[in-house]
C-alpha cells in the first residue's frame, strides 16, 4: 500500500507539470499583447517594445514559461493587469465565499441523497422509488442558470423569501440570519445538481448491497430492516458514494461559477467572469492554475481512497 | 530400443525420419515473465514458464506436448506462432528464426504457422458472421477479391463438415462443437504448413471430442499438415500424435514416439502420468498405483537440481543438486535415473 | 481446392448454444428490444427525433426570421407572436426555433469530435500498452485536472466566442473519458482469444484495432456520448448564457436565457427567459432518459 502510494504521487509529477504547460500555452494563445495592458491606447511601438522587454515578454516562449513556473515554485502567482495587485491576493480574497458556497452546497446535497437514497433503495420499483429516480433525472438535467434564475423568480421576486444576490445585505451589518438568507438559494441551485447525482449513486449502491450475500445472512440472523441498513449495507454501501465527490469537484467548479454570477456571489466563480470581461489573463492563468491542482488533488484522493477501500487497486 | 522403419509403417509421416529436415526447431526457448515489486517496479526475480525447451517438429506428423496446467505447454505453444516473445532461444520456422523476425516479416510468414484455441466460444469475434470470418484471411492478406474469398469460404466450411447455411450466422448461433470446426476451418484458410492446436477439444463436451480430433486428422491427411498439438488429456495426445513431448515446470521431460512413451517411459514424471491415466483394458487395471506426494513447486521458485525430484518417489541426493541434461537420439529424457526398458516391460508380463 | 471429408463427422445440434450465450455482446435486436421496454427512454427519443426534425425545418416552421426586428419590442404573447417578442423586438418563437440549430449542431459536432479523439488515443493506449499508454494516460490525467467548464470558458474567451470555437474546444477538451473507457475496454478485449486469432492470421494493427477490437467496445461508447450530447448541450447553453458562446444576433436558447438576467426581464417578462430555458431542459432530460435506457439495453450483465 505504502508503495502505490509513492509510485501514485511520483506519476502525479508529470501531471502536475502539463498542468501548469497547458496553462501557460492557453493564456498565451490570446490574442495581442498583455504589454497593451499596461500601456495607454496612445502608446507608441517604441513604448510597447520597451514593456515588453520589461515584462521578459520578447524572450522565447519558453524561457517565459520557465521564469513563470520559478516564480510560482516561489508561490508568487504574478499581479493582475487589471489593476496591479498580486494575483494570490485577490483569488486568497475570493476564495472563502467560494468554499462555503461549495462545501454548505455539499453537506446539504449529502443530507438529503442519503435518506432519500436508502428510501429508493429499500422500496426499490415502487412509485415512490421512479419519483426519485424521475426527480433525479429533472435535477441533473436542469442547466444552473435556469435553475437560478427559476428560484429568483420565484423565491426572491414572487414570494421575496429572500434576497437575489450577493452575500450579505449592506448597511444590516451582516448577520448570520441574514447571511444564511443569502446563501439559501445559490446553494439550493448549486446542492441540486450535486444531490440528484448523489441519490442516483446511493440508490444503486444500496441496491447492490441489500443483494449481497452478508445481508441475507444479517437478515436470517432475524435482524430487523433499520439495524441491517444501518449496521451492515450502510457502511458499505457508501464506500463508492464517497469517492465520487473527488470526481465530481470539477462539476462542482463548473456550477459554482454559475451560480456566483446568478447570484453575484463575491467568490472566484464572479473573479473568473470579471477577469474575463477585463481580458485580465495573469489572474485567469492563476485561478485555472489553483482550480486544476485542486481537481487533481482530489482525483489523486479518489485513486487513494479507491485503494484503502478495495487493496486490489494497488496492486493492479 | 527398436525404431520402426518409415516403409513399416502405413502413414509415413507418423514416425520421424532422422535424414528429412524438421519442420519446426525449437532451441533453449526460454520465457521468464518478470515479477515487480515496490515503488519503481523493479524486477525481483521470474516466473520461468518455459525453461530451456528444445524439439523439433518434422513435416506432416503430429507433436504432442502433454502435461498439467502451468508447465508451460501453451506457452511455448504461443511461442511457436509468436503470440509470445521468447526470454531466449530460437524458434526456427521453415529454417528462419521467428523469434527475431520483424513484425512486418513475421506478419508474412504468419500465413504458414496457424493457430487453433482452445476456447471455441472466445475465439471467435462475436460481432462477425461466420462466412465473414472465413473470408477475411483471404482478403487481408490479398490473396483474393470479396466473392472469390466467400467462395473458398464456403467450400471450407464444407470440409469442416458444417453446412453453407452457417456462413450467415453469428458464432453465437453454434454450438460449441461447431466453432471449433468453425476455428479450424479458418486456421485453414490460408493454407498453413504448420497448426498449433491448443487444447483444442478440451473445452467440448466429451462426446465431441472425438468428432474433432477425427476431423483433424482427416484434414492433416489430406492437405499435408504438421500439428503441434497441446493437451493436459492423455487420452486425445495419444490418440492424434505420432511423437510426444512431456513437459513439467516449463521443462522437457522426455521426448518420444508415442508407442514409447505409453509402452516404456523412461521418466518417473510420464510413469505418474501415465499411471494417472485410466487404463482402458480392464484386464490390465490391477498395477500397483504410484502415489505422488506433495503439490506441483511454484514455477517463480522452481527446486534446484531436476525440478521434479520434490515429488519423484526415485529421487537421490544428486538430483537436488544436479540438473539433468536431455539426453539426444529418438528417445529423450531428462533424468539422472530414467527407469529401466525392462522394468515396466517385466511388470505387464507379471500381470 | 475440391476436398471432402470421408470420415463421417456428423455435426451436433445447436441446442447447448443459446445458454452459453451471456458471453457475448448482445445482438443489436436484443438491444432494440430491451430499448423499447423502456418506456421514458422511448418518450426521451421521440422528443430527440422532434427537436432534431424542427432544427433542420427551422425556416419552414418559424412564423418569421428571427433577426427580424419589429416595432413592438418586450410585446407580450399576442396572436401575431405567439410567445411574444424579446427586448429588441425580435420574434421569440422563431429564434426558439433557430436556437435548436445550435444545441443540436454543438451537441453533435462537439461529441463526434471528441469521441474522435478519444477512441483513437484510447485505442493506441490500450493497444500498445508499455511508453505509448504511459505517456496517453498521463496526458489524459493533465487533462482531467482541469475542471472542464472553467477551461472551456476561458479558452472559449481567449479564442474568441463563436459556434465552431465551442465545438472545437469542447471537442478537444472532453475526450479524455471516452479515452480511459476505450483504453480499460481495449486492455481486456486485446486478451481475448479473437483477438489472438488475429494477429495469429497475420491482420495489420488498424484492422485488429477497427474491425475486431472497436466493435466490440462500442456499447460503453454510445452510452457515454449520449450523455455527452447532453453534457455539450449545457455547456453552449452555459457559455452563450454569460456571453461568452453564441452572440446575439444569431439565436441560442442560452443567449436567449441571458437578457433574464435584468430584473424586469425576469420578473415581469416570463415568455422572454422560460421558453428557452424549458427547451434545454427537455432536450437535455430527453437525451439523458435515451442514454439512461441505451445503457440499460446495452449491459451485457
Amino acid at each position: 500500500m505504502a508503495s502505490y502510494l509513492i509510485r501514485r504521487l511520483l506519476i502525479g509529477i508529470p501531471v502536475l507539470l502539463g498542468v501548469t504547460v497547458i496553462n501557460f500555452f492557453i493564456i498565451n494563445l490570446a490574442p495581442g499583447s498583455p504589454a497593451d495592458l499596461y500601456l495607454s491606447p496612445t502608446a507608441t511601438p517604441e513604448d510597447v517594445a520597451r514593456t515588453e522587454a520589461e515584462l521578459g515578454l520578447n524572450q522565447p516562449i519558453f524561457v517565459q514559461y520557465v521564469r513563470w513556473l520559478t516564480q510560482l515554485l516561489h508561490g508568487d502567482l504574478g499581479v493582475s493587469f487589471q489593476n496591479r495587485e498580486p494575483v494570490a491576493q485577490l483569488i486568497g480574497d475570493r476564495i472563502g465565499p467560494t468554499l462555503l458556497l461549495m462545501g454548505t452546497s455539499l453537506v446539504v446535497a449529502y443530507l438529503i441523497a442519503i435518506p432519500i437514497g436508502i428510501f429508493a433503495a429499500r422500496r426499490k420499483n415502487t412509485a415512490a422509488d421512479y419519483s426519485v429516480v424521475g426527480a433525479s433525472f429533472l435535477g441533473i438535467s436542469v442547466p444552473h442558470f435556469f435553475l437560478g434564475l427559476a428560484v429568483i423568480y420565484l423565491f426572491a421576486l414572487q414570494f421575496g423569501w429572500f434576497p437575489t444576490g450577493g452575500m450579505l445585505t449592506l448597511g444590516r451589518g451582516g448577520g448570520f440570519v441574514d447571511r444564511v438568507e443569502h446563501l439559501v438559494l445559490p446553494v439550493t441551485v448549486l446542492a441540486t445538481a450535486i444531490a440528484a447525482n448523489m441519490v442516483r449513486y446511493v440508490r444503486s449502491s444500496m441496491i447492490d448491497a441489500f443483494g449481497q450475500d452478508y445481508i441475507r445472512t444479517a437478515r436470517a440472523k432475524g435482524l430487523g430492516g433499520f439495524t441491517i441498513t444501518n449496521k451492515h449495507a450502510l457502511r458499505n454501501a457508501l464506500i463508492p458514494v464517497v469517492t465520487v465527490i473527488g470526481v465530481d469537484l470539477s462539476a462542482l467548479i463548473g456550477g459554482a461559477i454559475v451560480t456566483e454570477q446568478i447570484f453575484q456571489w463575491p467568490g472566484i466563480g464572479l473573479l473568473t467572469i470579471q477577469s474575463i470581461g477585463s481580458r485580465d489573463y495573469s489572474v485567469l492563468m492563476g485561478i485555472n492554475l489553483i482550480a486544476a491542482i485542486a481537481v487533481f488533488a482530489a482525483n489523486l484522493l479518489t485513486d487513494v481512497a479507491y485503494a484503502v477501500v478495495d487493496p486490489r487497486v494497488a496492486y493492479a | 530400443m527398436t525404431i520402426t522403419k518409415p516403409s513399416e509403417e502405413q502413414a509415413a509421416p507418423s514416425t520421424p525420419d532422422e535424414q528429412r529436415e524438421p519442420l519446426l526447431r525449437v532451441r533453449n526457448l526460454k520465457r521468464y515473465y518478470p515479477i515487480r515489486k515496490g515503488v519503481i517496479a523493479r524486477t525481483v526475480g521470474h516466473v520461468r514458464a518455459v525453461d530451456d525447451v528444445s524439439f523439433d517438429v518434422y513435416p506432416g506428423e503430429t507433436l504432442g506436448i502433454v502435461g498439467e496446467s502451468g508447465c508451460g505447454k501453451s506457452t511455448t505453444g504461443r511461442a511457436i506462432v509468436r503470440l509470445e516473445t521468447p526470454t531466449a532461444g530460437s524458434v526456427i520456422f521453415d529454417g528462419t528464426d521467428i523469434a527475431e523476425l520483424s513484425t512486418a516479416r513475421m506478419r508474412r510468414l504468419r500465413t504458414d504457422l496457424q493457430m487453433v484455441f482452445q476456447d471455441p466460444y472466445s475465439s471467435l469475434n462475436p460481432q462477425i458472421r461466420i462466412g465473414d470470418l472465413l473470408a477475411e484471411p483471404l482478403i487481408a492478406h490479398h490473396r483474393l477479391d470479396r466473392s472469390g474469398a466467400h467462395a473458398k469460404a464456403a467450400e471450407m466450411l464444407k470440409i469442416v463438415g458444417l453446412p453453407a447455411a452457417y456462413l450467415n450466422r453469428y458464432p453465437h448461433e453454434l454450438s460449441g462443437g461447431q466453432r471449433q470446426r468453425v476455428g479450424i476451418a479458418r486456421a485453414l484458410m490460408l493454407e498453413p504448413k504448420l497448426i498449433v492446436c491448443d487444447e483444442p477439444v478440451s473445452a467440448l463436451d466429451v462426446s465431441i471430442q472425438a468428432q474433432v480430433l477425427n476431423l483433424l486428422k482427416d484434414l492433416q491427411g489430406e492437405f499435408g499438415l504438421t500439428y503441434v498439438f497441446i493437451s493436459h488429456g492423455l487420452g486425445a495426445i495419444k490418440y492424434i500424435s505420432d511423437r510426444i513431448v512431456v513437459m513439467y515446470l516449463g521443462k522437457v521431460m522426455e521426448t518420444a514416439t508415442t508407442a514409447e512413451i505409453f509402452a516404456r517411459p523412461r521418466h518417473p514424471y510420464t510413469e505418474i502420468l501415465l499411471d494417472a491415466y485410466p487404463e482402458p483394458n480392464p484386464h490390465l487395471r490391477d498395477r500397483e498405483r504410484i502415489i505422488v506426494e506433495g503439490d506441483v513447486p511454484d514455477p517463480a521458485k522452481p527446486p534446484p537440481g531436476c525440478v521434479f525430484h520434490t515429488r519423484c518417489p526415485y529421487a537421490q541426493e544428486i538430483c537436488k543438486t544436479d540438473v539433468p541434461p536431455l539426453t539426444t537420439g529418438v528417445h529423450q529424457v531428462a533424468c539422472h535415473f530414467p527407469l529401466a526398458i525392462e522394468k515396466l516391460a517385466t511388470e505387464k508380463a507379471v500381470s | 481446392m475440391t476436398v471432402t471429408v470421408k470420415s463421417d463427422t456428423p455435426v451436433e445440434t445447436p441446442d447447448s448454444v443459446t445458454a452459453a450465450l451471456g458471453r457475448e455482446r448482445s445482438s443489436a435486436g436484443l438491444v432494440v428490444k430491451r430499448f423499447l421496454r423502456h418506456r421514458m427512454a422511448v418518450a426521451g427519443l421521440v422528443i430527440v427525433v422532434l427537436m432534431v426534425l424542427i432544427a433542420i425545418c427551422a425556416p419552414l416552421l418559424a412564423p418569421h426570421d428571427p433577426n427580424r426586428i419589429f416595432d413592438s419590442f418586450e410585446a407580450a404573447p399576442s396572436a401575431d407572436h405567439l410567445l411574444g417578442t424579446d427586448a429588441v423586438g425580435r420574434d421569440v418563437l422563431s429564434r426558439l426555433i433557430y436556437g435548436s440549430r445550435v444545441s443540436m449542431s454543438v451537441g453533435v459536432g462537439a461529441v463526434a469530435v471528441y469521441v474522435v479523439i478519444g477512441v483513437l488515443l484510447g485505442l493506441l493506449a490500450g493497444y500498445y500498452g508499455r511508453w505509448v499508454d504511459l505517456v496517453i494516460m498521463r496526458i489524459t490525467d493533465v487533462f482531467m485536472s482541469f475542471p472542464y467548464f472553467m477551461v472551456i470558458l476561458i479558452l472559449v474567451s481567449v479564442l474568441g466566442p463563436s459556434l465552431l470555437t465551442i465545438i472545437a474546444v469542447i471537442g478537444v477538451l472532453a475526450w479524455p473519458m471516452i479515452g480511459r473507457l476505450v483504453r480499460g475496454s481495449v486492455l481486456s478485449i486485446k486478451q481475448s482469444d479473437y483477438v489472438q486469432a488475429a494477429v495469429t492470421l497475420g491482420y495489420s494493427t488498424p484492422r485488429i484495432l477497427f474491425r475486431h477490437i472497436l466493435p466490440n467496445a462500442l456499447s460503453p461508447i454510445i452510452v457515454n456520448a449520449t450523455f455527452g450530447v447532453a453534457q455539450a448541450i449545457i455547456l453552449e447553453s452555459g457559455l452563450s448564457f454569460l456571453g461568452m458562446g453564441v452572440r446575439p444576433p444569431a439565436a441560442s436558447w442560452g443567449n436567449m436565457l441571458s437578457e433574464a438576467q435584468s430584473i424586469t426581464v425576469l420578473s415581469s417578462q416570463p415568455w422572454i427567459w422560460i421558453p428557452p430555458g424549458l427547451m434545454i431542459l427537455f432536450a437535455v432530460l430527453a437525451i439523458n432518459f435515451v442514454g439512461d435506457g441505451l445503457r440499460d439495453s446495452m449491459a451485457s450483465r
